[in-house]
């Protein structure tokens, strides 16, 4: 490891230190840094094409073409995380990887939270109430005039 | 009072004491003697490159979690159409494709030009935020020509849920590309004109990480918005 070489018995070890978000530790390197953002691209690369050719492949059992498409979206948001924003596990990073877990719980809480429940509520609507969220409506244009007196 | 407020009466050693670890929260990686690395233990404050860009890293998370409550809003209004067109009738997959790629080698593009900024290499930094640059418009170019492709067969936002939702979501990562792109110019010729800085090569970093962090979004829209969307 080059850090090795000019590392004096007063400089600190640079694992010590807590390195910035999108910081990158052996960053001096020119080469590495342009390998790691090489193998980056190529997955991410990868995972774009797999998401735009499963669209519309019968290869694949239908219900599970959404699935697949939320699998390789969460796999190249972690790639971009990796290999472009440089957040990995190392203890110089723990800062970063707690603000992004929480933002990450947060996500999933809000989008999670609002399908789960207007899909509950769709899904228990009376006959001939609007279902204003379902999709090739019956009756998208009758408003709801009856107010839930009782 | 008078007596002890004595210059001379603070030791470096007092100091040290002061500045102390009374927790033991900063031992150094072994387990024993206490950490010298800044932000924590006897090393004093995380240096200002830390502090700004972690400041900024949560600015960023607290941008993607804005972009979650419209992904819900979306969601939840997808099929909301009154009557008017679906996804899958005015998504055009190629220009999204399109779109895609230019993003994510701009974000590429954008690495290369922290690399050159970590090396204090001018003309590479400076070519690579160019290209970035480029592959940015290009990407805000296609958007806008499909909005107004959308707009021109009056496709506007007020004409279901479906396409509020779909124009607030899609059109606010534009926006943010868009004055994105203005920051990228800023921070090429601040560096330009001032040199590599300690505080415009900050900003710069903050800007790297804003731009990735939009390409990390956009992963959502195409997936969400435009893949899903288009399932038949």
């Amino acid at each position: 490891m080059s850090h090795a070489d000019h590392a004096g018995p007063d400089a600190l070890d640079r694992h010590q230190t807590d390195l910035a978000p999108g910081e990158e530790y052996g960053e001096e390197d020119i080469g590495k840094g342009v390998r790691g953002y090489l193998i980056g691209l190529a997955l991410a690369v990868l995972l774009t094409l797999c998401s735009f050719a499963i669209v519309h492949t019968k290869v694949v059992w239908a219900p599970a073409v959404p699935v697949a498409i939320l699998v390789f979206a969460v796999a190249q948001m972690g790639v971009h995380l990796v290999f472009f924003l440089h957040i990995t596990t190392g203890p110089d990073n723990t800062n970063n990887v707690m603000a992004l877990a929480f933002g990450v719980l947060f996500v999933v809480l809000v989008v999670g939270g609002s399908v789960w429940i207007m899909a509950n509520m769709n899904a228990n609507m009376m006959p001939g109430m609007p279902h204003s969220a379902m999709p090739n409506s019956a009756t998208p244009h009758q408003p709801m005039t009856q107010p839930m007196h009782h | 009072m008078s007596s002890t407020a004595s210059p001379g009466s603070v030791t470096a050693g007092s100091i040290t004491a002061l500045r102390g670890d009374p927790h033991h929260l900063g031992h150094s990686r072994d387990g024993h003697g206490e950490s010298r690395a800044t932000g924590r233990g006897i090393g004093g404050p995380a240096p200002k490159r830390i502090v700004v860009a972690y400041g900024f890293w949560i600015f960023i998370l607290s941008d993607i979690v804005m972009f979650a409550s419209f992904f819900a809003a979306y969601a939840v209004l997808q099929g909301g159409i009154a009557d008017g067109p679906t996804g899958p009738e005015i998504f055009d997959l190629t220009n999204t494709a399109l779109e895609t790629g230019l993003l994510l080698l701009s974000s590429f593009a954008c690495g290369m030009a922290s690399l050159a900024l970590g090396a204090r290499r001018m003309l590479y930094f400076q070519v690579a935020m160019a290209v970035t640059f480029l592959l940015g418009a290009g990407f805000v170019a296609l958007e806008v020509m499909e909005f107004a492709d959308l707009v021109g067969r009056g496709l506007i936002p007020s004409r279901s849920a479906f396409l509020s939702s779909f124009f607030t979501l899609v059109g606010c990562h534009g926006l943010h590309v868009t004055i994105g792109l203005l920051w990228l110019l800023t921070m090429m010729a601040q560096v330009l004109t001032k040199g590599f800085r300690a505080d415009i090569v900050r900003r710069t970093l903050c800007f790297a990480l804003f731009w990735h962090a939009l390409d990390i979004v956009w992963v959502g829209v195409f997936s969400i918005v435009y893949l899903m969307g288009s399932i038949t």
